[in-house]
Parts: C-alpha cells; structure tokens; sequence
C-alpha cells in the first residue's frame, strides 16, 4: 500500500520535527513570548481605553499569531538546512507531498500551542468577554491556523533557502494570506460581539473554501519548489 | 565569446525600433486626440479626462499579469528558460502599470469622492495584486541560481494569480462602496471613442516594453549562463 507508506512518511516527519523543537524548546519559547509581546504592543497602540481595546481584540489576536507564526515558518527549513538535512530528506523514497505534509502538521500543532498561549493572554489584556458561542470561535481558530499554516510552510521552503529570508517571506505571505486573515478576523469578531449581523456563518464558509484552495495549491506546487 | 553564442536558443529576436515609434507617436497622438475632443462631463468635468489614463493602464495590467500566469504554466509545465523571462518582463511591467493605475485612480478618488482611498474590493485587489508582484520581483532578485529562481518565481506567480479573484471575493464581502463598473455601453460615443484609442495606445506600448525588456532578460541569461560555464572551466577566453 504505497499510501500507508506514505502516512508513515509523513507521521515520522511529523515526529521528527516535534522532536527536535521539543527537545531544545528554545524555539517555542521565544516564538510564544514573541506573540504575546506583540499583543502587549497592540493594547499600548490601541488602548488604555477599555471598549476600543473590546472592539480591536479580534483583529489584534489574529496579527500577532501571524507575526509570531512566521519565525515558525522560517525555522521549520533552517533546521533542515545544517548539515544537508533537506537533501538527505529528499533522497529517501516517496512522495514529496509527504515532506509537505509531514511539516505541514508539524508548524500546525506548533502553532495552535502558541495561539492557546496568546488566545489566553489576549482574553485578558484585552477584556474579552467568552461568548456562549465559543466552541464556534475555536473552530474559526482552527480553521484560520489551517489557512496560514499551509500557505507559511509553502512560502518558507522557498523563503528560507534564499538571501534575505527574514523579509522575503513576509513580503511573500502577507498579501496572499489577505482573504484568510480578513474572513477569520471578520468571524472572530462577529461572534466575540453576539454575532447579531448572523454573518460568522458565512465567513466561516468562506475561510474553508480558502483553506480547500490553499491546500490544493500549496499541495500542487510544493514538488515544483522542493526539488530545485 | 559573446554571451548570445552560449545561449542555446541564440540571440534573441530584437523588437523592431518602428514599434517602439509607433507606440510612442501612437500613444501621443491618441492622449492628444482624446482631451481635444471630449467634452467636460456634466458631473466631473475635466476630471473625466483621467480615465483615458487610468483605465487603459489597469487593463493593460491585468492583461500584463495574464501573460505571467501563462507565461509561468509554460515553463512549470515545459521547463522552458524563456517563458520564464517572458513572466519575468511581464510582471515588470505590469507592476508598472499597476502602481500607475493606483496613483492615477487616489489622484482621480481625492477631488471626486473626498477621499484619495477607499477599502472597496476593487481598489483593495489591485493593492494586494501589486504587493504580490513586488514579492514576485523581490523573490527574483534574492534568488541567485537561476532554474530555482525560475521554478520558485512561477509557483509563486501562479499562487498569486489564483489569490487576485479570492481577495476580491473576500473584500467585497468585507465592504463595498465603488461605483458601478463602468462598461463601454454605458459611455457616450465621443468619451468611447479616446477611451478605445487609448487602450489600443497602452496596449502597443506595453508589448514593446515587454519585448525589450524581454530582449534585455535573455542576453543577461546568456551572460550568466557564460559566467556559470566560465567557473566551471567550460570555456576560456
């Protein structure tokens, strides 16, 4: 069964970077703090005022995980980078979507820690209020890390292995990761606010169709930026 | 040896200098011809004039990155160093003209609605499809084997393209407030006749500054397929 072969591939790339991060944890740390600093930022800009602080909570939370998750994304490759780690990678058999993959979920529950951390700061630096629809928002949350987790690990395999990588992939990520911010910020929002416009339901059909197209696309793709 | 030599394909087929006059006199003649004739317009008066600019140049835009995306498929799809040098001169110079279209459309947007931006699907998409083309450039000049430029910059042209209509999607549901699109039936004869004038204007001198730049693009690909064989000892003298 070459498909088992294949989740097997993609478990053990998963295990791997897991392990690597897990072992030197520098990595999460300084990720995680770095996201909730930029929340602290966020409350200095925008506050000291209690309902302007209420009101700009969803679209704060969602820009410093995007700033943080883009050194995750970076740091994914460069550990691949000493040693020829990548090409020993690419050598083995199989499908070069494993290795997409495999990173893929790697950055995704890497991430999705770091958004517990600063999703439970931001809720009280910024005086958020829990909706009754939460489980809604955890879903949205979900779905938006999907978004920008699978276009980051996409942009940073090319991004790392390049001059100037700090700057490159956020030039490169940012403005392709617009509909996904905006719908995921938009749901975020309306829910945090009783949702009385009823259009989180649309949003949220919209960032999985992104996400669907996203997935495909970086999917597609990714075998043509690897092998170079 | 002359770097046209080592380029497998041969020298590149120069754009003919009597393109680059037509489109230059063609252009003129054309800007000239359409503010002469045009009458003020009843509610924006002379300001009317700036869409003989501003439209031209965002559809010879999107007509610009079309040839990327093509342009980029081709060479994912044939490994073909040239279609890549086509998206590459093309996405210069559509990012040219897009930057134009914005200016022209804050510098039309500031006297007509107040305001020189406003967050409408429209005015955001060609936004983003700018910052896109300039990641799209930036990606280039950071990469510096060439193949991996080449794949790399087509996936990343590709991405972009499909992104342009799903942001427009998303911003437009976001909020909206942009005038109807202004389609040539809904224009007087006399305002339709300089707006065609001036399309066919920027279309001419767009594939002369794609060609050249094209042209330019392939002798510095052969200049440093030259240098890539002269260190590897491929060739002396």
């Amino acid at each position: 069964m070459a498909f088992r072969d294949d989740v097997r591939r993609i478990r053990a790339i998963v295990w791997k970077d897991l392990t690597t991060e897990r072992r030197s944890k520098a990595g999460f740390n300084s990720v995680a703090s770095l996201g909730v600093t930029i929340l602290v930022l966020f409350g200095l800009a925008l506050g000291p005022d209690g309902p302007a602080l209420h009101d700009a909570a969803a679209g704060a939370l969602w820009l410093a995980i995007l700033f943080a998750g883009v050194l995750a994304f970076n740091r994914s490759y460069q550990v691949e980078l000493d040693g020829g780690a990548l090409e020993a990678l690419l050598l083995y058999p199989g499908a070069r979507w494993a290795i997409f993959a495999g990173k893929l979920i790697a950055n995704l529950i890497f991430v999705t820690l770091m958004l517990v951390i600063v999703v439970a700061v931001g809720i009280v630096l910024f005086s958020v209020d829990v909706p009754a629809s939460w489980p809604q928002i955890v879903l949205i949350m979900m779905l938006g890390v999907l978004g920008i987790v699978s276009l980051g690990t996409f942009y940073a395999a090319m991004s790392s292995r390049s001059r100037a990588r700090e700057v490159l992939l956020p030039l490169l990520l940012y403005p392709m990761l617009i509909p996904v911010l905006l719908a995921a910020m938009s749901a975020t929002k309306a829910l945090l606010f009783g949702d009385v416009m009823n259009e989180a339901g649309a949003w949220m059909q919209m960032l999985v169709i992104f996400d669907v197209i996203f997935l495909v696309a970086t999917f597609l793709a990714f075998e043509y930026v690897i092998e170079v | 040896m002359s770097p046209a030599a080592t380029n497998q394909f041969g020298p590149p087929k120069p754009a003919p200098a009597w393109l680059g006059w037509l489109a230059f006199l063609f252009f003129t003649f054309a800007q000239v011809f359409s503010l002469m004739t045009s009458p003020a317009d009843a509610m924006m008066g002379h300001l009317q004039k700036n869409m003989y600019v501003h439209v031209p140049a965002a559809w010879v835009t999107f007509g610009a990155f079309g040839v990327v995306l093509v342009a980029s498929l081709y060479f994912l799809w044939k490994d073909d160093e040239r279609a890549d040098l086509l998206a590459a001169s093309s996405a210069e110079v559509g990012s040219l003209f897009c930057g134009l279209t914005l200016v022209l459309g804050m510098l039309w947007g500031r006297p007509t609605w107040g305001v020189w931006w406003s967050w409408d699907a429209r005015l955001t998409s060609t936004l983003v499809l700018f910052l896109i083309f300039v990641g799209y450039l930036s990606l280039r000049s950071f990469v510096e084997d060439p193949h991996r430029r080449g794949q790399w910059s087509a996936a990343v042209g590709i991405l972009g393209a499909i992104n342009v209509p799903i942001v427009w999607m998303s911003v437009q549901w976001w909020r909206t407030l942009h005038q109807i699109q202004s389609s040539p039936r809904g224009l007087a004869p006399e305002y339709l006749r300089g707006l065609m004038l001036n399309l066919a204007a920027f279309t001419l001198l767009t594939v002369w500054f794609i060609w050249r730049r094209y042209e330019a693009a392939r002798y510095e690909r052969a200049a440093e397929h030259a240098a890539q064989a002269a260190a590897l000892g491929g060739y002396h003298g």
